[in-house]
């Protein structure tokens, strides 16, 4: 029971509401990250929701990745701007669309049970194209406009 | 001073303050930790792609489009700090209730243990629980009854003191057998609850 106490201890000294329309949650943080939410931008620390419409945003130093309720890991590098479009997942069924929109920089993801259920639910969009995921690993990079 | 050359250098120099392309970009297909390969499809200003080789790519820059492949170091320079920030794949453990009660059987107590464990070892980790059912009854009914299965195995984990707000119930009824049986088969087996730890 000690062990359990424990553990409790620890989860609950980061708890943060976790809410059953989140798309995801910031697991890992570093440097400058920022989501920017209805026009507003905010931190976006260890732990902090991630939602259908939000942008993910990274400095120079920036990287952060994110757990989506799927069971998608997707993670971004610096200097980033990826716009979570379109995220919904049934957690019964399985069924789901998720669309992504990496603006610049550099996307690393891994897929989760939504594409395992139906290949090419899951797309990411680049100003020039657009990729359809049917399975696993893969990583997405947009270069800077060189002037 | 030779025309050739000159007219050499007016080339060069006119491929200097050619107007800027956009944005290059590049896809590639990686291996997974567990070693397999997926596929994806790449729909650009060429012809539709499928990638599915471990670190083939296809590059997009202005209205070209080519397919080639990167060395793993060179995955590695370029996506460093991005794969490092991938966040840990989620772990998944199975329990089994005693028949007919609300009590883990003793192998499901030792798992619990590792659920415990794994929670530790996770920067923030959040938990579902997911109930899966046999064959007998009907889809809509397992449906339900395997979310009310994870909905105590939910509430079992908040009495142990784990916060609320961190777990979610999810049920997948009969649709993910463990064992694959007939319809309306009783299979212990299959009457289970899956914890992720992500």
């Amino acid at each position: 029971m000690r062990k359990v106490l424990m553990v409790a201890a620890v989860l609950s000294a980061m708890a943060i509401p976790a809410l059953a329309s989140d798309a995801g949650l910031i697991k890992v943080s570093k440097g400058n990250v920022q989501i920017e939410r209805n026009g507003a931008k905010m931190a976006a620390p260890v732990g902090a929701s991630v939602q259908a419409s939000d942008v993910i945003m990274t400095g120079a130093d920036g990287s952060a990745g994110i757990t989506f309720t799927d069971n998608s890991l997707v993670s971004v590098g610096p200097n980033t701007v990826f716009a979570i479009d379109k995220y919904r997942f049934d957690s019964t069924t399985h069924a789901g669309e998720f669309e992504g929109s990496l603006k610049k920089g550099r996307l690393a993801a891994i897929s989760g049970k939504m594409v395992k259920a139906s290949p090419e639910s899951m797309k990411i969009r680049t100003p020039s194209a657009i990729m359809g995921v049917r399975g696993t690993e893969f990583v997405v990079q947009v270069d800077e406009e060189k002037k | 001073m030779n025309l050739f050359a000159v007219f050499l250098l007016a080339i060069l120099l006119a491929s200097f303050v050619r107007a800027p392309e956009k944005a290059p970009e590049l896809f590639a297909v990686l291996p997974a930790r567990d070693g397999h390969v997926g596929a994806i499809v790449v729909k650009g200003p060429g012809s539709e792609k499928v990638i599915n080789e471990a670190y083939a790519t296809v590059r997009i820059s202005g209205a070209s489009q080519t397919d080639g492949s990167l060395s793993e170091t060179q995955v590695r320079e370029m996506f460093g700090s991005t794969l490092d920030a991938l966040p840990g794949s989620p772990a998944s453990f199975m329990l089994y209730f005693l028949e007919g009660k609300d009590e883990l059987t003793p192998e499901s107590q030792a798992e619990m243990d590792k659920v415990f464990s794994e929670l530790k070892r996770r920067p923030l980790p959040d938990i579902v629980v997911i109930g899966h059912t046999d064959t007998v009854g009907t889809l809509e009914f397992n449906d339900k009854l395997s979310l009310a299965r994870a909905q105590r195995m939910r509430e079992i984990l908040i009495f142990l003191g784990l916060p609320a707000e961190r777990i979610q119930a999810a049920g997948r009824g009969k649709r993910e057998l463990l064992i694959q049986t007939e319809d309306n088969v009783s299979e212990e087996r299959n009457r289970r609850v899956e914890i992720s730890v992500r």
